[in-house]
């Protein structure tokens, strides 16, 4: 593995506002484009930056400023979109969501591409495991007989029950933090589970046996080895294994 | 190349093509193609909600909402569409109840309602309780609904596709050119009807709500085919970002009793608007909060800026209702809001104007054909629902409202029509684009020149404008063309290259950028988000009208902008002075 620096040109663009202190640090991103070379390398690049601001902004000022090839998905860049989950120190997190003052500036801030899922370039990965594991547990609302004139009725409790799984985006930095999901491609992984989640416990919908069949299966919800790396990576704060679990309370009980 | 055939194409996975999408597969072969992840969209930040008389909570109907869009867009609302909006916005939520999303719910198990910014009893008399929410990410659940939806439905999406280009063939569509970004591979799809639902274009702004994918891409496609832009000098301010990055901050948070404060610790909308204060329309909050600014009532040692103050509310309340944007303020600001007031300014938010559209989502040519085959529906479309601003919990309906209207029709045309046949070489515009991006080795940078549009954008054509300052931002955006011209990419591969999309994009903001300043040098009246300092009234004899910009190309290749105007069409309500 060899370690290639790059320095920030001498004529980088100025501070965008005056009152910012901004400090020097390194960011040392692990760099792939098969179109060069079959292996994977890091690079570090110093920069400045203001330490209230995010890695997505110093990957950009690395990408607009120092080295144009530099590949990463992003769009709203405030951890609503999910398009920039990364290992971060070592750690899955959203890009935009992770201040640099957050993350110990003194060391040099180690940028990887997820895990478990195919690297295609950079920080780049392949979500289309992902996104088939989401896809087959179902996750639309399943309803039988006719359909009302007006809104379905649930009382607050109800949709207390299942909000918790609302808030995912997608993202995958659950599922890419699992070890069980990094050791066999086919578990289904934490995000499907939520998901399939948010459906089993809202109280409109009648395929939860349906959907439970699916998790019983042997890449199901048993795989899971409530090891709460999921929990930690969630940047929406869901408690994913909190989540698994009561998915694997409901297969015993089948209540829910 | 890869030639593909379709009944009905949609470009664009965010709330107005997905909601297409799931009627036009039901009746057509289907394709959406989206240069994000569906899930990835900006509808997903769409925060407080999405407005309909259910009169859940309090007495309400579909007319009073007619009203309130109207005034809000200043009276340069087309009065037909805004019925249409207000009247099926009652269906869209339900629609979207059955589909599954999880509304936030009343005692008895309805769907609730809050107040919003212009959403009024009785032509005005109050706030009344119009917009139906999920939390404080509204968008986020109708972006995931519809998505599971497509999902179910079996919904076929290119991911990562990128449009570059549409065609049109004798005056009738016939298809479009896509880029794909894993490979860099050229797709042309040959189809009767495309709907393009690609979304705003606010990233020509440097304090933006817009996401960074947000750069205008379906408008500058038609724009450059000749078809015309309506009314984008108008764009809208929303009131409350977070100070410097912009970050959106709902306006539900002034429904749910947030106040915004000076300096002094004044409640400044009372002297503004006295009756509904800080729930007025957007334009007027921003407007009032640059007043304060401007007349060193702003906050913080720069005195750039002011509160949104949520310190009055209880803890419980906005954990429930607000959680969302209380975990920005800590997460960027480090600011408690249970106990500190949060720093904002004005941020850019939301495209009124765009590919003009009739009610059923076809696309104009002129001021009154269409081009066969062609619609539009979402931020992209300009249809016109919101006029010159649009009011808050309006866009979330929008693209529920005239996404499935711009579905249906596409695919009814696709079922009663054949296929156009392809012009000769069709890739060769988009081919000749990239290639000439690719190889170019000129010594500008995007980003560059991307920072320099916005800065001038910021300073020229923001909330106050006048001759000069739009004077100034036409020179910088011709200066700045000129630029481009020599603009290169590092990045000269196939395979994700984020670098050649990005000088892409800079092209669409830069043509954007200009349609917007050229219409706003012209429109010599304030009105709603376009405001004159040179012009503060507004002047309903010459200018109740829409602008129509085209893209005229002269004998020696040189490229101007050509603005012809489009009357505004009026059903039950005259124009009267907009109070608050």
């Amino acid at each position: 593995m060899s370690t290639a620096t790059v320095d920030q040109p001498a004529d980088a663009a100025p501070a965008a506002a005056p009152s910012v202190d901004r400090i020097a640090i390194t960011v040392r991103v692990r760099r792939f484009n098969p179109e060069v070379s079959a292996e994977s390398a890091w690079v570090d690049y110093q920069i400045e930056m203001d330490p209230k601001e995010r890695v997505l902004d110093a990957l950009h000022k690395i990408k607009w400023e120092i080295d144009g090839t530099l590949t990463f998905r992003r769009s709203c860049a405030h951890g609503i979109c999910g398009s920039d989950a990364m290992r971060i120190n070592g750690r899955n997190r959203l890009a935009c969501k992770t201040l640099i003052k957050d993350i110990n500036p003194d060391k040099p801030i180690t940028v990887e591409p997820i895990k478990g899922l195919t690297v295609l370039k950079d920080l780049v990965v392949d979500m289309e495991p992902f996104f088939q594991a989401y896809r087959d547990v179902m996750p639309f609302l399943i309803t039988t007989g006719n359909e009302p004139t007006r809104e379905r009725r649930q009382s607050a409790k109800d949709r207390e029950r299942f909000d918790d799984t609302t808030k995912c985006i997608l993202c995958a930095a659950c599922t890419s933090s699992c070890p069980v999901f990094w050791n066999d491609g086919q578990y289904f992984g934490p995000a499907a589970i939520v998901n399939a989640h948010r459906f089993i416990f809202d109280s409109r919908d009648e395929g939860g046996e349906q959907r439970l069949e699916i998790l019983n299966e042997q890449e199901g919800v048993w795989r899971c080895r409530t090891t709460f790396n999921c929990t930690d990576a969630c940047p929406r704060g869901i408690e994913v294994t909190k989540a698994i679990q009561e998915v694997k309370r409901a297969l015993i009980t089948r209540r829910f | 190349m890869q030639i593909h055939k379709y009944e009905t194409i949609i470009v664009g996975a965010g709330g107005a093509g997905m909601r297409a999408a799931i009627e036009a597969t039901k009746r057509s072969r289907t394709a959406v193609l989206t240069k994000l992840y569906p899930t990835r969209s900006h509808t997903g930040a769409a925060q407080g909600g999405m407005a309909a008389a259910l009169a859940n909570v309090e007495e309400d109907n579909w007319e009073w909402h007619t009203f309130d869009t109207i005034k809000g867009g200043d009276y340069l609302v087309d009065q037909d569409a805004a019925e249409i909006l207000a009247k099926e916005a009652i269906d869209s939520v339900l629609d979207l109840e059955k589909m599954g999303l999880p509304f936030n719910r009343t005692p008895d198990g309805t769907i609730d309602q809050r107040r919003f910014g212009g959403h009024t009893r009785n032509h005005g008399e109050a706030a009344v309780r119009r917009s139906c929410y999920a939390s404080d990410r509204t968008g986020h659940m109708i972006l995931q609904t519809l998505y599971q939806n497509c999902v179910k439905e079996g919904v076929e999406f290119f991911n990562e596709f990128y449009v570059l280009d549409l065609l049109i063939n004798e005056g009738r569509t016939a298809g479009v050119v896509a880029y794909e970004l894993a490979t860099g591979e050229i797709h042309i799809f040959q189809a009767k009807a495309v709907v393009f639902a690609s979304g705003g274009c606010g990233k020509f702004f440097k304090v933006t709500s817009n996401a960074h994918t947000l750069t205008g891409d379906g408008q500058a496609v038609a724009f450059r085919r000749g078809l015309p832009l309506e009314d984008m000098e108008f764009f809208q301010f929303h009131p409350t970002g977070i100070w410097r990055m912009g970050i959106l901050l709902t306006e539900g948070a002034r429904g749910e009793g947030g106040i915004l404060r000076n300096k002094d610790g004044e409640r400044f909308m009372e002297r503004y608007a006295p009756v509904m204060k800080d729930l007025a329309s957007r334009d007027v909050v921003s407007r009032a909060i640059y007043t304060e600014i401007r007349e060193g009532r702003g906050c913080g040692p720069d005195g750039d800026h002011v509160y949104l103050d949520l310190t009055h509310l209880p803890p419980e309340q906005l954990d429930a209702k607000l959680p969302d944007i209380t975990e920005f303020a800590r997460t960027y600001l480090g600011i408690e809001p249970y106990t500190d007031p949060i720093p904002i300014q004005p941020t850019a938010h939301y495209t009124m104007g765009g590919i003009p559209t009739n009610v059923e989502g076809e696309v104009l040519s002129n001021n009154t054909d269409v081009v066969p085959g062609l619609y539009a529906a979402g931020e992209v479309a300009c249809v016109s629902v919101h006029g010159a601003n649009r009011l808050g919990t309006n866009s979330l309906l929008d693209i529920n409202v005239f996404g499935r209207r711009a579905g249906i029709a596409a695919a009814a045309y696709a079922a009663t029509h054949e296929y156009v046949e392809l012009p000769e070489s069709p890739e060769s515009e988009v081919v000749r684009m990239v290639e000439d991006l690719r190889q170019s080795t000129g010594s500008e940078r995007v980003s560059e020149i991307r920072t320099a549009l916005q800065e001038t954008m910021d300073v020229n054509a923001m909330v106050f404008r006048t001759e000069a300052t739009l004077k100034q931002a036409v020179a910088d955006i011709a200066e700045l063309k000129e630029r481009y011209k020599r603009v290169s990419v590092q990045d000269k591969g196939r395979r994700y290259n984020t670098d050649l999309l990005e000088a892409v994009e800079l092209g669409n903001l830069l043509d954007l950028a200009e349609v917007l300043a050229v219409s706003a040098l012209a429109r010599k009246e304030s009105r709603g988000g376009h405001y004159r300092e040179d012009h503060p009234n507004r002047d309903d004899v010459n200018f109740m009208r829409h602008t129509m910009a085209y893209r005229e190309e002269g004998a020696d290749g040189t490229v101007s902008i050509r603005l012809d105007y489009k009357p505004v069409v009026q059903t039950r309500y005259q124009p009267m002075e907009r109070k608050y």
